[in-house]
């Protein structure tokens, strides 16, 4: 039997179920949207077909920014290469590492909290001070590395002043800020792991490196693979601060710190090429939107467990 | 089993844990010494920082450089507009983004969903597409060194915190809100009410992540501010740097005395609030 309900109660039922107030609650993130996603969204796209150096009216110039783009601008070619060696240096080591230090904080030891606090503590410092420290860590003379290497009799490079050794300073700066992040992605996924496999598998005599690897990879490659796309996206997109500031933004001895978006900010707000920047800017968005894409669609060969 | 094994089990025991523990802690100290480093420098007197070998303890223990630093740059205005941008973006994208939230978790209206799948689209647009022709709007509403650029955008809420507040408001029971709802209650009182004083987890993790956001915001500074009463404390401190370079041999004491008081507050806030923090960040890097 079915409680009966008065028809004011009904009323508000039905009224609880389909509402219109709900425009009311996203109106404000509607009018941000458009105001400062879509809109300059939009504007920029066009923007990309002009030439426009704010003080004359844009012009419209066609294809003529991409053409330029990759016919006539080495510094193009030179900082789309700096950012994929930035990205194939920095995403998969801090995935490995990441997970290396998950399996470490999975240990049921007391205090371990405390040791979760301390490896994520350089995930929560991105910015101008955590970079002038590294600057100083990467001192030729007087910085921390140099000094270390030179207890066991190694001379350390001149990190930030050799082209060869700058991107290698600026990955290990990214990867020691990005641990924190990942590693609290695959402790999450190590704990989502049935108990019951481990249980049976030592059962069958497995040993614990027999068990990571037939166990615990294959059931953790969602997140390696969540991890690994959403990485690269955000490495073809971060590191301004750091490569700006490590170079005293110059973007390093032969332009060897010089990544893409150094590019995007040079060309819009020092030479005040809108037009171009805008043509450079929607080529990232388009190397994002491909990686999604990819995230999204072939998401099918990892393991989604049973 | 005799009583020797026993102990002897017990000592394998304590001594698997023990290796344990020193694993954990070898490997954090990469993670941890360049603070070590910094807060070191900061303390030592300028022949230390160049004294080779290095010198790992500051002795004598040199308080003064903070002082020292902070009155070579004006870093108390630096520090009083990063507290307007960081405090006034903070609130306003806590607030606004909880109140789309509320509309996407609870509220059922044409569109919904679709509006939803468009939202959770924008969090792939870079944000180096649309800084462009913001520039140039902020710069023709005369917006150009005020903090106005850095503060607006966020008063409209984020796809991201967005999405984390609404995992959160799809795991409070209906029951409470459909009582509320027969009672009279509309639906703001309701969203005050119930929803904002059951979720202050999750609006504390979103308060955390916008105030690291902004706080270490650097290019938004760097392209809007030109004059020093303006600036923030990370583009005072890039000037900071700058500044000490054009120096005979570069003061890093009182170079790492400044970092050290931008770092400090990002530090004790995430010590502070990091079990709301790191489940945060598990809900939305996870789950969907």
């Amino acid at each position: 039997m079915t409680k009966a309900y008065s028809t004011r109660e009904r009323i508000a039922k039905v009224w609880y179920k389909y509402r219109l107030d709900g425009f009311i609650f996203i109106l404000p993130w509607i009018i941000g949207i458009l105001a400062f996603q879509l809109g300059p969204m939009i504007s920029s796209f066009i923007l990309a077909f002009t030439r426009y150096d704010i003080i004359t009216p844009a012009k419209f110039i066609g294809i003529e920014n991409f053409k330029k783009i990759f016919s006539s601008d080495p510094l193009f070619y030179k900082s789309l290469w700096n950012t994929v060696y930035f990205v194939i240096g920095s995403v998969p080591i801090s995935i490995i590492i990441g997970i290396l230090v998950a399996v470490l904080l999975n240990q049921r030891i007391r205090g371990i909290t405390i040791y979760r606090v301390l490896y994520y503590l350089p995930s929560v410092t991105a910015g101008v001070a955590v970079a002038i420290v590294w600057r100083s860590v990467y001192d030729v003379r007087y910085g921390l590395i140099n000094n270390l290497l030179s207890k066991l009799g190694i001379q350390g490079p001149s990190w930030l002043g050799d082209p060869s050794w700058v991107m290698p300073s600026l990955i290990i700066m990214a990867v020691w800020g990005l641990i924190g992040q990942r590693y609290v992605i695959f402790l999450a996924g190590l704990q989502g792991i049935p108990e019951e496999l481990y249980e049976a598998a030592e059962i069958d005599g497995a040993s614990s490196w027999n068990k990571f690897v037939s166990i615990t990879l294959p059931m953790l490659t969602p997140t390696i693979f969540f991890s690994l796309i959403t990485g690269i996206i955000s490495a073809f997109q971060s590191m301004f601060t750091a490569a700006y500031i490590l170079t005293d933004g110059g973007g390093g001895p032969l332009n060897s710190a010089y990544i893409y978006v150094f590019h995007i900010y040079r060309n819009a707000y020092q030479y005040y090429h809108m037009g171009y920047a805008c043509a450079l800017a929607w080529i990232l968005f388009l190397i994002v939107f491909i990686l999604t894409f990819i995230q999204v669609k072939f998401s099918g060969w990892v393991h989604y467990g049973g | 089993m005799s009583k020797y094994e026993i102990s002897q089990g017990k000592f394998a025991k304590y001594g698997k844990i023990l290796l344990r523990y020193i694993a954990v802690s070898l490997f954090a100290i990469p993670f941890i010494i360049p603070f070590f480093w910094m807060v070191t420098t900061a303390l030592k007197q300028s022949p230390q920082v160049f004294a080779i070998p290095v010198v790992w303890w500051p002795k004598p223990v040199e308080f003064s450089n903070f002082a020292k630093a902070w009155n070579s740059a004006p870093f108390n205005i630096y520090f009083k507009n990063s507290l307007i941008v960081t405090c006034t973006s903070v609130i306003g994208t806590v607030f606004a983004s909880a109140f789309a939230a509320y509309g996407f978790a609870r509220v059922r209206f044409p569109g919904r969903d679709l509006l939803f799948v468009f939202m959770l689209a924008t969090m792939m647009i870079p944000a180096d597409v649309t800084r462009i022709p913001l520039y140039l709007i902020f710069r023709r509403l005369g917006w150009i060194n005020t903090l106005k650029p850095l503060i607006v955008p966020s008063l409209f809420g984020g796809a991201f915190y967005i999405f984390l507040l609404r995992q959160f408001f799809l795991t409070i029971p209906s029951s409470l809100e459909e009582a509320a709802y027969i009672d009279g209650c509309s639906s703001f009182l309701i969203f005050w009410k119930i929803f904002l004083p059951l979720s202050k987890p999750g609006l504390l993790t979103v308060a955390v992540f916008s105030f690291l956001a902004h706080w270490n915001e650097f290019i938004g500074p760097l392209i809007y501010l030109n004059s020093e009463s303006k600036y923030t404390l990370s583009l005072g401190l890039r000037y900071f740097l700058a500044q000490e370079q054009a120096l005979v041999s570069v003061y890093y004491n009182l170079l790492m005395a400044a970092s050290t008081v931008a770092l400090l507050p990002c530090l004790i806030l995430f010590i502070f609030t990091q079990r709301f923090f790191i489940k945060g960040i598990v809900l939305t890097g996870l789950k969907e």
